[in-house]
């Protein structure tokens, strides 16, 4: 049944999120520590394990694989929800502050993907 | 009379308002990709960005922080790409994702999202000098602000900085999130982002969940689950990291 994947995905991200708000205030910060995280982490173990030890039922994927697919157009949703007038209007510093900061985390990626990889021709 | 009772009932079914007037805006965007750019400009990249020109007008109207969201009429948008739904997909994607990709890259997966936060902090930081910025708190609170839109006023309010500060530092990591959004694809070639293994490390140094849940949209959607991955712990590390260890080491360095 779909429902059956449905609830199964949002039993996932509940249980990631309630792990995550705790190592929240476990470690004394304000904040979600990774909740989604784990969330998908059990779903991907999941997803690993069924295939040697038992199977989901198509329909069951199927309720997960719809909330799959909706992730760009809920994405499209995201973007029209931001805060842009706060953005370009807030003066020089919070702008440069950001395109700096941006331009410096692109630079590094191809630093770190250097490391822990295996082989090069490996995808 | 028509008009009032059409507003009505869109109003009264708010969301799924919000997934006709969507649907409309992704079938628009692919449609300008396949004439205008014949799909070398991504469909999903053309209605990010023109969600955002979208949310732009949408707070230039209305005045609120909610960009399209907050025109009545539009209100589902607002439930649609909230945190709530934004996660549930994010996490669904995570299904059919490879676990060796993530075994892999799992050490610097976790170091990225570290040296992530301290970058774009530093970063941070040192624009907030260079504008004149003299006190530890506020050069602090703007350097977590870089790092995301929520690091910068938690930390902010540990330190007790200035309301204006708190605001700036919004304002840098708002930025920092659409640019990610936007930029990603544009820059993707020429970093290597075509793979899991970089789209960890991506995830874990850019750290803003919206920002890399965009740019990896626009990208390549396969990749989306390994960025997210690591991007949910950065805000965590950040407001870990951010008020404590990063704020001594300011005042460290600034004269009082």
């Amino acid at each position: 049944m779909v429902i059956y994947g449905v609830a199964l995905l949002s039993f996932c991200m509940l249980t990631g999120v309630f792990v995550g708000d705790l190592l929240g205030e476990l470690i004394g910060v304000q904040a979600n520590v990774g909740g989604v995280g784990i969330a998908m982490l059990m779903l991907i173990l999941l997803s690993n394990l069924r295939d040697e030890k038992f199977s989901l039922g198509a329909p069951t994927e199927k309720g997960i694989n719809f909330w799959s697919a909706m992730y760009i157009p809920i994405v499209v949703a995201m973007a029209a929800k931001q805060n842009v007038v706060a953005a370009v209007s807030s003066g020089w510093m919070a702008i440069v502050a950001g395109v700096a900061a941006v331009a410096a985390s692109f630079a590094m990626i191809p630093v770190l993907a250097r490391f822990g990889r295996g082989d090069r021709d490996d995808r | 009379m028509i008009v009032d009772t059409l507003a009505e009932v869109l109003q009264k079914n708010a969301l799924i308002t919000a997934f006709v007037f969507v649907g409309i805006l992704v079938w628009f965007s692919y449609l300008l990709s396949a004439r205008l750019t014949r799909g070398h400009l991504h469909g999903s990249a053309i209605a990010i960005a023109l969600g955002l020109v979208l949310a732009y007008v949408g707070g230039r109207v209305t005045g609120g922080d909610q960009g399209l969201a907050d025109v009545a009429l539009f209100a589902g948008v607002g439930l649609m790409g909230g945190a709530m739904f934004r996660d549930f997909a994010i996490v669904a994607t995570a299904f059919g994702a490879e676990l060796e990709a993530l075994k892999k890259a799992g050490g610097v997966g976790a170091a990225s999202v570290v040296i992530g936060v301290v970058l774009s902090f530093a970063v941070g930081a040192i624009v907030a000098v260079l504008f004149g910025y003299t006190d530890a708190i506020s050069i602090s609170t703007i350097g977590a602000g870089a790092a995301t839109y929520i690091v910068g006023p938690v930390t902010g309010t540990a330190l007790g900085a200035d309301s204006g500060v708190v605001a700036l530092s919004v304002a840098a990591g708002l930025t920092k999130s659409i640019l990610v959004m936007i930029g990603t694809p544009f820059v993707a070639r020429s970093i290597g982002l075509d793979n899991p293994h970089a789209a960890l490390i991506y995830g874990g140094l850019m750290g803003t969940t919206s920002g890399v849940a965009g740019g990896l949209a626009a990208t390549d959607p396969k990749l989306v689950p390994y960025g997210a991955m690591t991007a949910t712990f950065y805000t965590g590390v950040g407001c870990l990291l951010a008020p404590s260890i990063l704020f001594l080491a300011v005042r460290a360095l600034v004269p009082a």
